[in-house]
């Protein structure tokens, strides 16, 4: 499996993102300018964190426009798995990948914190490695307040494509429903605000990360399977 | 010229909003009952006339300068001579 780890003006988690892949999956991960129009090679890109472009005009709105997306859409419409995380997620929804958009939090901090969050669907290509349905996976973002309209919130619930939610009552940002994470409706596209390539080791307070790249692997080596 | 305004839709949470409403009530401006903020842009440009100005406007709204989920836009333009 050929990873990419996209990298913009202003991404900062690209290199967590790099050594998340090796430390879970044995795997060197490319790091991926902007700039790159082809990215046909890759089985996976993620789409890391950051303040892409500063978050000029709105969070993601310009990595949107950037080559090296236009080339991840084309790798999704041909099937490869495309993961965003925080900043990444937002992308991931302007670019029309997932739906909804990423607000303000609704108490306008900036949240950094250990979370608890309910693995909703744990059959996807991202979660099925994944044998509990409460894991702690730390967040870091002023802009996770997921959002979707009542009639999407609905097509979202009966496509199970909400993958992750906060699991405490009160959502550490308002998003909708206290979603953290979806899948788009093929199964090969997710966007969380939580960061997992942050949980991947003892030292960094949790290991729950590691279920997230190694359920990748084992669904592309499916999918791979001759 | 086109000035533009950008806001998020009627039924979207204005956190800042809220919070500029808050601050406003605790200088004693009690009358306050909603302060919803946005963003507002100049972009200089060509157009070989009005409607074409107002196609130009509004494809830049809906594929860049807003995002139609959360957010609703209105313009004006001015002639601008060199």
């Amino acid at each position: 499996m050929n990873c990419a780890v996209l990298q913009f003006p202003g991404s900062n988690c690209d290199q967590d993102a790099v050594k998340a892949v090796a430390s879970t999956l044995s795997l060197k991960a490319d790091l991926v300018w902007h700039e790159t129009v082809d990215l046909s090679a890759y089985d996976l890109i993620i789409v890391p964190g950051g303040f892409s472009y500063g978050d000029y005009l709105r969070a993601g709105a310009i990595a949107r426009f950037s080559k090296a997306m236009h080339a991840t859409v084309a790798a999704a419409e041909r099937g490869a798995y495309v993961l965003g995380i925080c900043n990444g997620f937002q992308i991931l929804t302007e670019a029309g990948l997932l739906p909804g958009a990423l607000r303000r939090n609704d108490h306008r901090q900036f949240r950094c914190d250990m979370v608890e969050l309910e693995v909703v669907n744990g059959a996807t290509n991202f979660t099925r490695a994944y044998e509990k349905s409460r894991v702690t996976i730390p967040i870091a973002h002023g802009e996770g307040n997921y959002y979707v309209d009542d009639e999407m919130l609905k097509r979202l619930e009966e496509n199970q494509q909400i993958v992750f939610r906060y699991a405490s009552e009160q959502s550490p940002n308002g998003s909708v429903a206290n979603i953290a994470g979806v899948i788009n409706e093929r199964g090969n596209v997710l966007g969380m605000m939580p960061h997992p390539e942050r949980a991947v080791s003892e030292r960094l307070g949790s290991t729950d990360g590691i279920s997230l790249f190694r359920s990748i692997l084992t669904s592309w080596r499916d999918g791979h399977a001759s | 010229m086109a000035s533009i305004r950008v806001t998020l839709k009627e039924s979207v949470l204005d956190p800042q909003g809220s919070a500029v409403v808050h601050a406003l009530h605790s200088l004693s401006f009690s009358s306050v009952s909603d302060v919803r903020i946005g963003k507002y842009m100049e972009v200089a440009f060509q157009a070989q006339d009005e409607q074409a100005a107002r196609t130009q406007v509004s494809r830049m709204c809906e594929q860049l300068l807003t995002n139609p989920v959360i957010e609703t836009y209105s313009f004006t333009l001015a002639e601008v001579r060199e």
